[in-house]
């Protein structure tokens, strides 16, 4: 029992894969500027990593050693154009402002890695678990990020005004920069370190 | 020939894949600390990229494109939806293709670049333009331009982030920003120095 929770909640910030293993950066963070397509992808991420790893973990013992980072890519990929689909269908506009990013969920390392890292080895059950764990760190990580963007950069939360702009006659004055890209590196960094600040067994040592 | 130069111009310095768009993050950050290993990266990630833009531009066009297939009499077939399955198995075929090439004719070629091959078809760089290419809906002459440009934009911010990593051994950096963190804010300023490239027009 205590095995399946620290399965799940390990990644959210002891083992996080954006804090700690440097995982799975790549494909979202030009989608945080606004919470609410980070709240879209990061149920994406979380429904790709927990189906691929329940698929994978099915047919672990199966599949072929040399070929199995094309069989894991395949199940990916299929998970990826079903949510690709589910999406073009229930929430246009949103998958429009996702663009390309919906599709490199493929390419997300969090997926491949927790497929052949964890599921490759590990019953179903816990590969789920492992699967919405992981999910869930990303997301966390992704809803920080969106939130002091969001609320930084535009005032509003959710596409609700929060503080108002000054220019809609409020006291705020929007710090356009948040809205930028190199906003999101800072914010990680800075989250990076509070992080580690409070975890001190993370700091890397110098070399 | 002005539009594709501008073309390159922008997708070089403007839409930095790596600094504008955040593709091929994870190893952006994890291959950057020595120039020499970032070299060999950037090459290779130049190499694919103008091969796998192009071909996949080529199956787009004539596969999967809505009223593609009219050359098979099946005018109306959209095979859009199976595109993400196609462009990440083109990019691993060819990826694949390329280390055996390299390996039978340039053995020395293959030596230096031979470890960086397996990782660059999970790089996001390398999909996400494919798929720009598919959403901006590029001729075949203009994804061979894009190709060379995103890669050499994508190799050259890594080049510049690996120096000023180097450099980084003098500094004295707070305990909990070491590593990871400092990286991420190098990043962020590098991509704050990209932005005054934008509104470049030739």
């Amino acid at each position: 029992m205590s095995k399946s929770r620290d399965v799940l909640l390990d990644p959210l910030f002891n083992k996080n894969p954006i804090g700690l293993q440097i995982l799975g950066i790549c494909s979202a963070l030009a989608v945080t500027s606004k919470l609410e397509t980070v709240i879209v992808m990061a149920l994406a991420v979380t429904f790709v990593i927990a189906g691929s790893n329940v698929s994978v973990s099915l047919i672990r013992n199966q599949i072929p050693g040399s070929i199995r980072i094309i069989v894991e890519i395949t199940i990916i990929a299929t998970l990826v154009i079903i949510v690709d689909q589910f999406l073009k269908a229930y929430a246009f506009g949103i998958s429009k402002q996702l663009s390309v990013f919906v599709g490199l969920i493929i390419t997300n390392c969090i997926v491949l890695g927790r497929a052949e890292a964890f599921a490759m080895k590990n019953p179903p059950g816990l590969s789920f678990l492992d699967g919405i764990g992981n999910g869930f760190g990303y997301s966390i990580v992704l809803l920080i990020v969106a939130f002091f963007r969001e609320l930084l950069g535009a005032g509003k939360l959710l596409g609700f005004t929060i503080l108002p702009s000054s220019n809609e006659g409020g006291w705020y004055l929007p710090n356009g920069l948040m809205l930028l890209p190199p906003s999101a590196f800072f914010i990680i960094g800075l989250l990076i370190w509070a992080l580690r600040s409070w975890k001190t067994d993370q700091i890397e040592e110098e070399n | 020939m002005e539009h594709y130069l501008s073309l390159l111009i922008r997708s070089i310095f403007i839409e930095n894949m790596a600094l504008a768009f955040f593709l091929g993050m994870c190893t952006f950050l994890a291959v950057s600390k020595k120039v020499d290993t970032a070299i060999g990266l950037g090459i290779a990630v130049v190499v694919v990229q103008t091969i796998t833009v192009p071909a996949n531009n080529l199956i787009y066009q004539f596969l999967l494109k809505e009223g593609a297939l009219e050359w098979l009499g099946m005018a109306e077939t959209n095979l859009t939806f199976i595109g993400l399955i196609c462009y990440i198995g083109v990019i691993a075929a060819i990826v694949q293709i390329l280390e055996m090439v390299l390996d039978r004719f340039f053995p020395s070629l293959y030596n230096s670049l031979g470890i960086f091959l397996p990782l660059i078809t999970v790089n996001c760089a390398i999909l996400g333009g494919s798929l720009f290419m598919v959403e901006r809906d590029y001729n075949f002459a203009e994804s061979v331009v894009f190709g060379f440009g995103s890669g050499t934009g994508w190799a050259l911010a890594l080049v510049a982030l690996a120096g000023i990593r180097e450099k980084m051994k003098y500094a004295d950096i707070p305990a909990g920003l070491r590593g990871l963190g400092i990286t991420f804010m190098i990043s962020g300023l590098m991509a704050m120095a990209f932005m005054a490239f934008s509104g470049i027009q030739l």
